[in-house]
């Protein structure tokens, strides 16, 4: 058949490349900034000790970090990787170039909005999902453009066989898209509020559900579709075995979707989903490292070339870190690893493995690579490029290790016991303060890290000056027949029909997925929220408000709420968190990481002038602890003007709030609030430093509320074996 | 723990998709061939002689719509 000729879209690349550098900085950056809040707590505090910064607290900040790193940086590097390979392994332009661009720009426009909602507070608290329901709309839809535009250029291909490099990419389409749109349904209260429709245990499955596959199909799919294009194309071999590939891709799909639980071992959820959990992850193993073995042993016969090419170096070690990061995996996900690594820094080094190894590696040997070919030059300085390499890879192994030891100290100095059945640390900081030199060699790491990108931003940006743009490349391939072979008639309606079909299933599935579960989900969860101990009561408004203020400030990026049904765990913080007492938790808020320790049962144990004067200054309680200053909570007025419309939203989810209760909620939360300065006038101290200010209706006061009845509800009328504890 | 229905259920169902997905590119005869598919991606990018066939379509787009159309 006679060759046509067309044009690649070189331009779509280009400008993905761009945002790929420049957000890589900026995450890498923030991450920086957050690594160093852990060293210096008050770096941030430029309007001095008594006037905290709020959007630039540490709770705030971290998850700008991530979402930066996961959706920004590396979020363009998979579109910049996509829409370079999939035009040449299909032999086509991309499917339509408004949608590129669309594409291309709402992605942009939604890190622009995360960035500013993320610092003042908007969050909807689910790690990686942080952020509030408009947002989650523009997401969803950028994404289906996206998806649109990949599998028109699919159905126009003039490549019959579908390199493995596309299924990687399709996988990712479909299963983000699923998972996404389940994990933020949400009740919307106000233009940025929201409340999860699910509640505890089940909010946290489908949290973790999502959470992990957000990591396998958005952190690990796309950039094994990468590493199948770029590295035998910078190798300039065949893929080691494309049977293995093909054995690799479906493998892993499958068993992905169901290792969510491993998130949540010990927990509240039932004992038999967190074993499915672990079952599916041991399995996990397998694909990945016949994926990593693929991908290494492409370059069997060629290993003097990574002496010479950077781009190899950054592949060979990417390649390697995904390897050692899907063994870290399924070991994590045995019970008895978990118990020692999970709330610790050890699954920090473990994520960061995958993204400054995996993820940065991939991306900036793609880089490099795309480079030269789209400026037609070769690369302005290989020794700058060495440079990034070595640094990077120091950078990695500063930031990983010490934070493994960091995670062990941790877990052994929260476990340890005297001989006479207590705590030798009883002092949680006592295992802060141990790990602090770790925290400052992280930071070291990161540093490296960071200075090899910049490095990079510099090269490319000499490279892109010395060379010329070809803006769209031209190309030629001859048509697809028409006939699929086993068909006989009708080929042009069979074409029309497969293009309805697949952009008509994708559009119905969204409408679909977003519309009617939105009336569906609620409905059937609101029967589950039945107590099951029947002393765990709704929280009250002002605690309510509280809630959302720790929402807001994000606490529970430092702080666990749920206690492992441990010894150790039982001893330090009491009696352990069951299931049931979550079911008015919207969202749950159980926290993944122990940076600070875990407050479910924080409810009674200090009074309330102590949570006043920690908020204010954790120092001044606590020496030595790395809590931010909340300085802005005593001065900031609550505002509960949303209040009813809030306890609406939770009745309609099953919180079981009367229209009397609603009514009268404003008067409640004054009578609760009065309640709580009461307690702090008790102190002379407080009386002599706020006793003439009207605390009432300050943040602080509905936090310490919120705070206070944290795990107490259990205590109420439970057996007195239980209360003897 | 109603809401595992949704995940184990949604999870099927996306595995069925990838599932069916899988027989039909077999079937297609996507993985007869299971070598030369690795080969091929390492050639075929290049512009071949480094110029158009019609000289005078020299907007890419309009060049881009007229295959699109065939």
């Amino acid at each position: 058949m006679e060759k046509e000729q067309f044009y690649y879209d070189n331009k779509i690349v280009k400008m993905f490349l761009w945002a790929t550098i420049l957000w890589g900085i900026v995450g890498m950056l923030v991450g920086l900034t957050v690594a160093l809040l852990f060293i210096y707590p008050g770096l941030l505090e430029f309007a001095g000790s008594n006037n905290a910064i709020s959007w630039l607290s540490f709770g705030r900040l971290r998850p700008l970090h991530t979402n930066a790193v996961i959706f920004a940086f590396v979020g363009n590097g998979i579109f910049l990787g996509v829409y370079y390979s999939t035009q040449r392994l299909l032999k086509a332009r991309m499917f339509n170039d408004v949608l590129s661009r669309i594409n291309f720009w709402g992605w942009q426009a939604i890190i622009v909005a995360a960035a500013i909602t993320l610092p003042l507070g908007y969050t909807s608290s689910k790690e990686y999902a942080e952020l509030e329901w408009p947002i989650d709309i523009a997401v969803v839809v950028v994404w289906v453009v996206f998806g649109i535009n990949l599998i028109g250029t699919i159905l126009k291909r003039r490549q019959r066989h579908i390199y493995v490099a596309i299924w990687f990419y399709i996988a990712t389409f479909v299963t983000i898209a699923v998972l996404y749109i389940f994990n933020n349904l949400e009740m919307p209260v106000s233009a940025f509020k929201s409340y999860s429709v699910y509640s505890g245990v089940q909010d946290a499955l489908i949290q973790w559900w999502y959470g992990h596959n957000a990591v396998a199909f958005f952190l690990t799919t796309p950039i094994l579709g990468l590493m199948y294009y770029f590295v035998p194309k910078v190798a300039n071999r065949p893929i080691y075995s494309y049977r293995l590939s093909i054995i690799h891709f479906w493998t892993l799909i499958f068993l992905y979707i169901w290792a969510g639980p491993h998130h949540l071992l010990y927990t509240a959820l039932p004992e038999w989903a967190q074993n499915l959990g672990t079952v599916f992850s041991v399995m996990l193993i397998f694909p990945s490292w016949g994926g990593m073995i693929n991908g290494l042993l492409t370059l069997r016969g060629a290993w003097d070339k990574v002496r010479e090419d950077p781009v190899l170096k950054f592949f060979v070690v990417a390649i390697t870190a995904y390897g050692m990061s899907t063994f870290e995996g399924p070991m994590l996900s045995f019970k008895s690893v978990n118990a020692i690594g999970h709330y610790t820094d050890w699954i920090v080094g473990h994520v960061h493995i995958g993204a400054l190894g995996w993820n940065g590696f991939m991306i900036a040997g793609i880089v490099y690579w795309l480079a030269e070919k789209l400026w037609k030059t070769p690369l302005y300085s290989k020794k700058l490029a060495n440079a990034h390499f070595w640094l990077g890879t120091i950078g990695i192994l500063f930031y990983a290790i010490p934070l493994y030891i960091a995670g062990f100290t941790q877990a052994f100095m929260w476990k340890q016991f005297n001989p006479d059945g207590t705590l030798v640390y009883g002092n949680f900081l006592e295992t802060v303060t141990s790990v602090m030199p770790m925290y400052a060699m992280r930071a070291i790491g990161g540093t490296l890290y960071l200075i090899g990108f910049i490095l990079l931003a510099i090269n490319i940006i000499k490279t892109a000056r010395a060379g010329s743009p070809v803006e769209d490349e031209l190309a030629e391939a001859a048509p697809l027949k028409k006939i699929s072979g086993q068909r006989i008639a009708g080929e042009g309606w069979h074409t029309w029909l497969e293009r309805r079909t697949v952009l008509f299933t994708i559009l119905t599935t969204v409408a679909i997925l977003i519309g009617g579960l939105v009336e569906i989900v609620p409905v059937m969860l609101v029967k589950s929220n039945v107590p099951t101990i029947t002393s765990i009561k709704p929280y009250t408004p002002l605690e309510l408000e509280g809630r959302d203020i720790y929402i807001r400030e994000g606490c529970n990026n430092c702080h666990s709420q749920m206690i492992r049904p441990f010894r150790s765990e039982v001893e330090r913080y009491g009696e352990y968190s069951k299931a049931g007492e979550f079911i008015y938790d919207f969202p749950f808020l159980w926290g993944s990481k122990r940076t600070g320790p875990d407050v479910h049962r924080i409810g009674g144990k200090y009074n309330d002038n102590w949570h006043f004067n920690h908020m204010l200054d954790p120092r001044s309680t606590s020496p030595g602890s790395i809590m931010p200053r909340y300085s802005w909570l005593i001065k900031n007025d609550m505002n509960a003007s949303n209040l009813e419309s809030k306890m609406k939203a939770l009745a309609t989810l099953g919180v079981p709030y009367t229209d009397e209760e609603i009514a009268g909620a404003k008067q409640a939360l004054l009578t609760q609030a009065k309640e709580v300065e009461n307690n702090l006038r008790q102190d002379p101290e407080y009386v002599k430093n706020y006793g003439s200010s009207n605390i009432q209706n300050k943040e602080i006061v509905a936090l310490i509320a919120y705070l206070q009845r944290l795990g107490t509800d259990i205590k109420a009328n439970a057996p007195t074996a239980l209360k003897n504890k | 723990m109603e809401v595992l229905y949704i995940t184990i259920g949604v999870s099927i169902v996306v595995a069925l998709v990838f599932f069916f997905a899988f027989i039909r590119s077999v079937k297609s005869g996507q993985y007869d061939d299971t070598y030369t598919p690795s080969v091929r991606m390492l050639f075929d990018d290049e512009l071949v002689n480094g110029k158009k066939k019609d000289e005078k379509e020299s907007n890419s787009n309009q060049n881009q719509s007229k295959i699109t159309n065939n």
